[in-house]
């Protein structure tokens, strides 16, 4: 396994090229050789990295310090001072005055590279799940005890002042939802756990349930307390079976203890739970779908408004969050809102779990604060890609953005990534190298959807299946330039007309694979040219002859 | 069964899981925990884990825990085990089959010597 174990990148804005940006990659490709480093140590372009005045700027991983400006002559230094020997080049490292937004963020980290903090896991690996003692001994259901000891208020406070926002997708603040849901007026309300995890690529949420089954139910104890229900739902996968009879057993015991059930640590607060499995339908994910599940109904969208909010399970104000979000709420009423906001970005305090797949040398799961770089995560957790180049990364599973490689150094939270149009989405990451091909993507893609659309609305049943027959020819080598219009319509329409989340968005990945990767799509159905080789293109027989493209296919047949 | 009626009674149990927990590092156990989610499971940690109780048994090997635990995160290397020696770092092995784990029992939990080969670097 080749294993990066550095990353060299070089700033390739305008004014970097004009300052010889282009010898000093030059210079770096031949020491790094020269000192039988090639293999251990990866060197790119990185671009758009923000304005500065020390260009051209070379950053190194993992330590993420920053040189600048760096001149041919200095190179040397650099590889055998800090690539073969580890030592930082003092002299050459960027003032941290000509620092602003991006850089200064990645400077501040300086040294604190690669971090892994575990808050949602922190458990997760080290207790047995199956016993209640290993939890408590860990500081658990502490947080619980000491909430009763508070107002419902003074606890949504909390997590209001947290900053925690939602990990299921949207990324709404939580401690909002739960006062939404704390301020009606009705006797009966209801929290609800989504664990339904139906989207492809993600396992955080597995991990937590089948590893630390009781910090879901403190969680969601702390919640009921805090919005005034009493009694809840753990809504789980159906295929999970082992987080669901860990969940069963966990319960039990917390029953047993008395930290479920009526007059919890002899306050006045109730509360006891139900698991319930789903039956493997992806959209009973969407919370309002996940509802009608739970009734026994078909698993369909409904109408918003109402919200589950004010009308929710059973028409009464239910709440419903995240398996992830729920899982940071203990360690926050333990360490505190300001504990918390010191971890992660401003607009997106805490850490984030990635579910690392792909063509990367080392796949699985991660946790780490919220904002570090998508080439961080590839470099550093994931030791490089495997096979090839990076050519683009899916975040968020099927319904996330494709995102192409210079968005790579935007950092991940859901405000960067918001100004940048994509989501962040469930934490899936999906990297992808130059032998994927995006048409094939696309139509992996909407075949899932097709098959996963509850077929309520007609935008979304009628729009994936056609996105995806249009799909299949341009894969065939027998789509035409309308098709390519047709899709860009659906695209929009997916999105614009959809009932709810899935259709709307089955059409984003759709949308930014016609954005960034127009000419590759273009090819396949202009040159007949599938440039990854993957799709079919059973007109065969496409010879490459020197730089001549020989097409035996007729156009448009 | 001891039912929880006050933070006191919480901090209470906590300190008695902690000292039973402390007595086995102090008794000078050696513990061996095996990650034993849908991926370990899927992997073969369930023949692990066997293989390990039956060398222990083989072996009368009195001073040795073995216990479970989640998914660790590390699915590119399930199954997964990890040792720990008294008074001794944590110590993470993957790519395991029987056979390694019966020479990580005797080289490691038996002799004391890390296999490197097999160690996961976290
Ligand atoms: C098609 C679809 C599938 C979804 N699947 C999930 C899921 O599997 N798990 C989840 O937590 N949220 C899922 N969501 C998001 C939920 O509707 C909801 O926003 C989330 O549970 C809110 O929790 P949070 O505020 O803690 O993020 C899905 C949404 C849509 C539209």
């Amino acid at each position: 396994m080749k294993a990066v174990r550095s990353m060299v990148l070089v700033s390739s804005d305008a004014e970097s090229i004009a300052l010889g940006a282009n010898e000093v990659f030059s210079a770096f490709q031949q020491k790094i050789q020269d000192y039988g480093l090639s293999d251990e140590i990866s060197i790119s372009f990185i671009s758009d990295i923000g304005h500065n005045s020390a260009a051209p700027l070379v950053i190194i991983y993992p330590e993420a310090v920053i040189y600048g400006p760096v001149k041919p002559d200095d190179v040397l230094d650099i590889v055998e001072e800090h690539l073969d020997k580890g030592h930082i080049v003092e002299r050459k490292l960027v003032p941290a005055h000509e620092l602003s937004e991006h850089l200064a963020w990645l400077s501040s980290r300086k040294g604190t590279l690669p971090a892994e903090n575990r808050i949602v896991l922190k458990n997760v690996g080290l207790i047995d799940p199956e016993n209640i003692e290993d939890y408590i001994a860990l500081d658990g259901y502490q947080a619980l005890g000491t909430v009763l000891g508070k107002t419902p208020a003074e606890t949504i406070g909390i997590i209001k002042d947290s900053g925690l926002r939602g990990r299921g997708g949207a990324g709404f603040p939580t401690g909002l939802k739960w006062s939404f849901v704390a301020k009606t007026h009705i006797d009966k309300k209801y929290v609800v756990c989504n664990a339904d995890e139906s989207e492809p690529g993600t396992f955080k949420d597995r991990l937590v349930l089948e590893g630390d089954p009781h910090a879901i139910i403190e969680a969601m104890a702390i919640a009921a307390y805090a919005v005034g229900a009493d009694e809840g739902y753990v809504y789980i996968r159906g295929e999970y079976g082992l987080a669901i009879e860990r969940m069963k057993v966990a319960i039990k015991q917390a029953r047993e203890y008395g930290l479920l059930g009526k007059n919890i640590f002899s306050s006045k607060f109730s509360f006891d739970l139900h698991v319930h499995a789903g039956a493997g339908a992806y959209i009973c994910g969407e919370e309002t779908a996940l509802i009608e599940s739970i009734e026994g109904k078909r698993g369909e969208p409904r109408s918003r408004p109402p919200y589950p909010t004010t009308f929710g399970l059973w028409g009464k104000p239910t709440l419903v969050n995240n398996v992830e979000t729920l899982a940071n709420i203990p360690a926050i009423i333990r360490n505190g809102a300001d504990w918390y906001r010191s971890i992660g970005t401003p607009s997106s305090p805490g850490t984030k779990v990635y579910t690392i797949l792909g063509n990367v040398n080392v796949t699985g799961l991660i946790e780490v604060p919220m904002g570090i770089t998508l080439r961080e995560v590839i470099t550093i957790y994931a030791k490089g890609m495997k096979g090839g180049t990076f050519k683009m990364a899916q975040t968020g599973g099927s319904s996330g953005s494709i995102i192409p490689a210079n968005l790579q150094d935007t950092p991940m939270d859901f405000d960067s990534f918001k100004t940048a149009s994509v989501s962040l989405g469930s934490g899936a990451l999906l990297i992808c190298n130059q032998e994927i091909c995006v048409v094939d993507l696309a139509k992996v893609l909407l075949n899932f959807f097709r098959f996963e659309s509850c077929g309520k609305c007609n935008p979304c049943r009628i729009g994936c299946q056609k996105s995806f027959e249009i799909l299949s020819n341009i894969a065939e080598g027998i789509g035409t330039l309308q098709d390519l219009e047709d899709l860009q319509m659906m695209a929009d329409q997916l999105y614009e007309l959809s009932n709810c989340g899935l259709g709307q968005t089955a059409g984003s990945p759709l949308k930014d694979i016609l954005t960034y990767f127009h000419a590759e799509v273009e090819s396949h159905i202009r040159l007949k040219v599938c440039p990854a080789d993957t799709c079919p293109m059973s007109g065969k027989t496409i010879y490459q002859v020197g730089q001549e493209v020989k097409i035996t296919r007729e156009q448009g047949a | 069964m001891p039912t929880i009626k006050s933070l006191d009674d919480l901090t209470r149990i906590r300190e008695e899981v902690l000292k039973k927990q402390e007595l086995i590092t102090t008794s000078g156990k050696t513990e061996i925990i095996v990650g034993m989610g849908t991926v370990g499971r899927a992997t073969g940690t369930q023949e692990i884990l066997t293989a390990i109780l039956s060398y222990i048994e083989e072996h009368n090997l009195g001073n040795v825990i073995v216990r479970q635990t989640g998914d660790m995160g590390l699915d590119s290397f399930e199954p997964v085990i990890q040792v720990i020696l008294p008074g001794k770092e944590r110590v993470t092995y993957g790519k395991l089959n029987p056979e390694i784990v019966k020479s990580i029992l005797s080289n490691h939990v038996i002799g004391g010597k890390i296999i490197e080969e097999f160690k996961v670097e976290r």
